[in-house]
């Protein structure tokens, strides 16, 4: 599980992007293609490299009622584990 | 019916390179009245609107086209994400910063062995040292990068000394394919299908490899798929993600479908969304309904779509059998004679390998 101090980032290869044809969000590697759902998107929205994991916990608890901390650790350590996602710590 | 998500550009046939398991069609020279770059640049928005979200750009050597960055910056404007498929063979410095300045997101760069006199020897020119310095552009301007390295007979025992190399060069991905037997891949399978013997050794070098690497390199191995039990899920399903355009604008489902008896569907002739949509040649292999048995019954038809159909056509003479491939298929006898003849001991001569040509191409770029 992705520890809350850590930093998450896309990693380089990946990029977020809106996809206009199917109205929603994607998550972009060179063979694979992730579509998102609204909170999985603002979490990666998010991923900055500066913002701690429980920085956007805490900042999606406060946008919407229903995310709980174990859903946005429970997303990130799944594309971490893909390698989507980088955690920096420090 | 699904949208496609991935586009494979072929942009040309021409290539510095003669690798011998090309899977290039073996007539090349009808290829040679390639697209415009206006006619590209509609295919890669029409692409765009109907869903596409991935382009590739491959070949041939895509750097052969003197439009490549243009047609990079243009898919960028349309949000799509840019995948290089190259030999590094013509990536100057000048033109890997234009690539980077036009919004290229990924690189991937083809080695033929750990070593410059084999891999100059598969790849039919001196080539080595000037992919070890695409690489090494390519890491210094900030991209991913993926070695893409195809495996058979004569490079597969290295495949520990290729990992080495990978890591050495910093390589963030390595895609180890083993090769698949279409266009000069087929004509030369006798000198390229790796004996089971060499394969279990592979297997086991990549294993450890992943152990001690896997940390700092993503492995991605895909084996022989006259060795797999079932077939593979050639494009995950005909006419389902994905599509490809070659460089004389014919559009097929796969890179291979032009060796089929199916009419063709050009660019010059019909909008992308009607191909994708309406075509014959997108139509006839689409999801399970043209299915015989022993697909037809199959647990298995949702995961491989009966496996492909080319490889189908191409060793049975009908393409809407089974793939030989699957244990299944009452033709599996094929694959399997061929299999016991990669683990006999070569007949010398048998396995001379015929390299790919050069096309005779009249670029209009």
């Amino acid at each position: 599980m992705a520890s809350g101090a850590g930093r998450p980032r896309l990693a380089p290869h990946v990029r977020l992007s809106y996809d206009q044809a199917r109205q929603r969000y994607v998550l972009l590697t060179p063979e694979t293609v992730t579509l998102l759902n609204g909170t999985g998107a603002a979490i990666l929205e998010l991923c900055d490299g500066e913002r701690t994991v429980a920085d956007i916990q805490a900042e999606l608890q406060g946008r919407y009622d229903r995310v709980v901390g174990d859903e946005v650790r429970a997303f990130l350590s799944g594309l971490i584990a893909r390698r989507c996602v980088e955690l920096s710590h420090g | 019916m699904d949208r496609p998500l991935g586009l494979l550009a072929e942009l040309t046939y021409a290539c510095p390179l003669h690798c011998p398991y090309c899977s290039n069609p073996l007539n090349l020279g009808d290829y040679s009245d390639e697209l415009t770059t206006e006619q590209w640049r509609q295919v890669i928005a029409e692409a765009a609107e109907l869903g596409v979200l991935q382009l590739h750009l491959s070949g041939g050597e895509p750097l052969q086209r003197r439009d490549l960055v243009d047609l990079v910056g243009f898919a960028r404007t349309r949000g799509l994400y840019t995948n290089l498929v190259t030999s590094g063979v013509g990536l100057s410095s000048r033109r890997a910063e234009l690539l980077r300045e036009a919004g290229l997101d990924h690189v991937q760069i083809s080695i033929q062995a750990d070593e410059q006199a084999l891999s100059d020897g598969i790849a039919g020119t001196p080539s080595f040292e000037r992919k070890l310095a695409a690489v090494r552009l390519v890491k210094k301007l900030g991209w991913p990068l993926t070695l893409n390295v195809v495996l058979h007979r004569q490079n597969i025992d290295r495949v520990g000394r290729i990992l080495d190399l990978a890591a050495e060069l910093g390589a963030d991905r390595i895609e180890l394919a083993n090769t698949q037997y279409y266009g000069w891949a087929q004509r030369n399978r006798q000198g390229l299908l790796p004996s089971r013997a060499q394969l279990e050794r592979a297997e086991a070098v990549v294993r450890a490899a992943r152990t001690r690497l896997g940390e700092r390199m993503e492995m991605i191995y895909v084996i022989p798929d006259y060795y797999s039990r079932y077939p593979k899920p050639c494009m995950g399903g005909w006419g389902r993600r994905q599509l490809t355009v070659v460089p004389n604008g014919d559009v097929l489902p796969c890179p291979t479908a032009h060796t089929l008896p199916l009419p063709r569907a050009s660019v010059r002739e019909h909008s992308l969304a009607w191909i994708w949509e309406c075509s014959p040649m997108f139509q006839r292999f689409r999801g399970t309904g043209w299915m015989g048995e022993p697909c037809r019954s199959c647990d298995r038809r949702d995961l491989d779509f009966g496996g492909c159909r080319c490889q189908a056509f191409q060793l049975t003479g009908d393409a809407a059998r089974t793939d030989p491939v699957c244990r299944l298929s009452p033709d599996h006898e094929i694959v399997a004679a061929a299999v016991r003849a990669a683990s006999e001991p070569a007949r010398p001569g048998e396995t001379a390998l015929v390299p790919r040509p050069h096309p005779d191409t009249r670029r209009r770029s």
